[in-house]
């Protein structure tokens, strides 16, 4: 296994910056995304519950079959790899906001209305500062189920980690299987417990 | 003296619901006046105050303020220009005492000097130590002082109307008694004009100039503790007077 990472430290690195790039890349878009679609939820409910059932039932599919499916439409590769891993994220982060929105203390919201804020007044000043925390939440689940599902990627030629993974068992290479394993998963629960720490310091309320 | 506020054949039905929460009710109400609606609930005593600050809108009859019909405002900024108060506080729990204070004067873009003289001042008033608590948030607090907070937040911008809705409705015995007292001198020295929603009879005819009491969103008098308790105008009034025997001490003030 050593011997392996030592004949080819450059075919590990590239896999695994690869994977991080996608990952990165993913999570901008899947946060700018939500961002916008939770202001319309908050303004619109019949937005909001269409929102919710449309990417629960994306959510549904499973990640190969999403693959597949987006193939023909936009080739193989790392594009089509993105726009299924923020997909994806959609459900897990629209979900946890805007349940969060709708589970502001009612008292607090018919205060705010009866002294006469606004709706985007309630919704900045009041309803978003008291939903950070299932925000992060949100934001976390996504981040590792992103680091999850772009191994998968591979399967379409994204490159990633899954990359050594697949090379290792079409080939019954236990160094790569192992290497595969042991970089996606490390890379998983490093990242997990960065944001644990992080949640921790931001948990004000 | 002007009038305040003024209903007109106001009709309140909520979707899905056989009967009127609020049936054909007019009164007037002189600024200055400290009013208490008294009734059990569902009586139509919230809606009733709920449709002054346009949290809920009349399907028939006007109402007005200040001889403007109120239909014609625009709601959001209407309500800045009224005070109010309700049982669960609702203070905003990521703010502190200060900002809650401050909420309306911020929207109202006061200079900040101003909107902290202004919460001292109000502190002040409520019996809060400004120095103690404006830097606090509302959890550090118990139920008595943060519904100071809440009447503070409310008198912010000295509005001329301030509706309560049984803003004391939560505290304890004690507590409430001191609420009222308080309550009663910052109106005494405020000449604006209160409307305070109750289950309560005693505290109806402590603090009002004058009872309105509903039942089944009618009303059934509206008129002075003393002239109540003298005439009860019909059985509903007599049996409520009866269950409050024990409180006699207040009816014959």
């Amino acid at each position: 296994m050593i011997d392996y990472l030592l004949k080819y430290p450059d075919k590990l690195l590239k896999a695994f910056v690869g994977h991080i790039e996608i990952v990165l890349i993913t999570l901008v878009i899947s946060i700018i995304l939500a961002a916008l679609l939770t202001i319309l939820a908050a303004y619109s409910k019949i937005a909001s519950k269409l929102l919710i059932n449309i990417f629960a039932m994306v959510y549904s599919i499973p990640s190969l079959a999403l693959f597949a499916i987006l193939v023909p439409l936009t080739g193989l590769g790392k594009v089509t790899a993105i726009i299924v891993l923020v997909l994806y994220n959609q459900y897990i982060l629209l979900r946890n906001t805007i349940d969060g929105l709708n589970n502001v203390d009612a008292a607090i919201i018919e205060a705010a209305t009866g002294m006469g804020m606004n709706k985007s007044q309630i919704l900045f000043q009041i309803k978003l500062p008291l939903v950070t925390k299932p925000i992060f939440a949100g934001i976390h689940l996504a981040v590792v189920s992103t680091i999850g599902i772009a191994t998968i990627a591979a399967s379409i030629n994204a490159g990633g980690i899954g990359s050594v993974l697949l090379d290792g068992l079409r080939t019954v290479n236990t160094a790569k299987i192992l290497w595969g394993t042991l970089m996606s998963a490390g890379l998983a629960i490093v990242v997990n417990g960065i944001l644990n720490v992080i949640e921790k310091k931001f948990d004000i309320i | 003296m002007s009038i305040a506020i003024e209903f007109k054949n106001v009709y309140k039905q909520f979707k899905g619901s056989a009967y009127s929460a609020v049936d054909n009710v007019s009164l007037k109400i002189q600024h200055g006046e400290f009013i208490t609606i008294l009734g059990s609930s569902g009586c139509g005593k919230t809606t009733l105050l709920k449709m002054i600050n346009r949290l809920y809108d009349p399907h028939k009859g006007s109402i007005e303020f200040f001889g403007e019909d109120i239909s014609n405002t625009d709601p959001v900024e209407f309500r800045r220009k009224i005070g109010y108060v309700i049982q669960q506080v609702g203070l905003f729990p990521h703010m502190t005492i200060a900002g809650n204070i401050g909420t309306v004067p911020k929207i109202l873009k006061w200079p900040k000097e101003k909107i902290e003289a202004r919460v001292d001042e109000l502190l002040n008033l409520v019996g809060l130590e400004p120095s103690e608590f404006k830097n606090r948030y509302p959890a550090q607090l118990s139920g008595g002082q943060q519904q100071r907070v809440g009447l503070a937040r409310a008198l912010a911008v000295n509005p001329d109307v301030m509706l309560l809705d049984e803003p004391f409705g939560a505290i304890d015995a004690i507590n409430r008694i001191n609420l009222q007292d308080e309550l009663l001198k910052i109106y005494n020295a405020s000449k604006k004009t209160y409307l305070f929603v109750t289950h309560d009879i005693n505290e109806a005819f402590k603090l009002g100039s004058r009872v309105l009491i509903m039942d089944k969103g009618k009303i059934q008098q509206f008129d002075t503790p003393k002239n109540i308790a003298k005439n009860p105008a019909n059985d509903f009034v007599k049996s409520l007077i009866n269950s409050a025997k024990g409180q006699e001490v207040f009816l014959e003030d």
